[in-house]
């Protein structure tokens, strides 16, 4: 356990209200995506959240830092999540690839095709982007993050649920796996179809303004 | 071995930028992208955007849930 785990514990079980504030607000992000991942709504994902919260309080004193802290809560939330989903009748195929995961995941029309002069070459390259995109408080850079974020609830719950954790939120492949229960390569299938989407759209929408 | 085509190249980068192609792989991409700019743009974007979607807000509790939890914790320790 290392030495801000072991403070953070004890603050919590000593009843510090700023820093169970401060953790409930960092940590409720995650879990809202995670357990948007199992439930059929929002309202339904919000719940799951705070009961696991509540558990959390009335079981810290039980707690025996086996694993670490965070990954303790994320786990209570799961499995709390995922009953949820089963009386909800909603269950998200985690085990297997599904067809919307199968084949290419760029448009193939983007490619030259077999009898053209070079097959699986780009037919035009893709478009330079404007400068600025980047650039933290731009006006294109807040229009980019706008863009970004219809693109990410546009796509299919598991994919959007990698991509969160992973890209938006910055959780390792490794816990990532761990929470949804699901081997590195169809992590990293659901992510790559999940960031091929999210990259084409926005520059449909930077080479459309 | 056979060149890498563009379309291949696009369906590995996710694998490239995490760093889980093989050396043999690595190789051929290596070589592509020296002679290709497109897919070298193509590469550069997909950075961006991980940049940029790494300043995405993402929700949180609503301010009511948080603070019922604050008062939750705040009987149980009393």
């Amino acid at each position: 356990m290392g030495r801000d785990e072991g403070e953070l514990i004890a603050a919590l079980r000593a009843g510090d209200e700023a820093v169970f504030s401060r953790t409930v607000s960092d940590w409720s992000r995650p879990m809202l995506a995670l357990a948007r991942g199992f439930v059929s709504t929002e309202a339904s994902a919000e719940e799951v959240v705070q009961e696991t919260w509540l558990a959390v309080m009335k079981g810290l004193d039980r707690f025996e830092g086996r694993a670490a802290l965070r990954t303790w809560v994320f786990r209570i939330l799961v499995n709390a999540a995922k009953s949820r989903g089963v009386k909800e009748h909603r269950t998200l195929p985690w085990s297997s690839v599904s067809g919307e995961d199968a084949g290419p995941s760029l448009d193939p029309a983007l490619f030259q095709a077999a009898g053209e002069a070079y097959p699986g070459h780009w037919r035009v390259a893709p478009a330079a982007w404007p400068e600025g995109v980047a650039v933290e408080g731009s006006v294109l850079a807040g229009e980019v993050r706008g863009e970004l974020r219809t693109a990410v609830d546009a796509l299919p719950d598991r994919q959007r649920l990698v991509l969160v954790l992973r890209d938006v939120l910055g959780h390792s492949a490794e816990e990532v796996c761990q929470l949804l229960e699901i081997s590195q390569a169809n992590q990293r299938v659901l992510l790559h179809r999940a960031r091929t989407t999210v990259r084409a759209r926005l520059a449909a929408y930077l080479e459309g303004s | 071995m056979a060149e890498l085509g563009c379309q291949e190249m696009v369906e590995l980068v996710t694998e490239y930028l995490e760093g889980t192609v093989g050396w043999r792989t690595r190789r051929r991409i290596a070589k592509h992208l020296n002679e290709c700019d497109a897919c070298g743009r193509y590469i550069e974007q997909m950075r961006e955007t991980l940049r940029l979607l790494g300043t995405v807000p993402v929700d949180s509790l609503s301010a009511e849930a948080q603070s019922t939890l604050l008062a939750a914790f705040r009987d149980l320790k009393r």
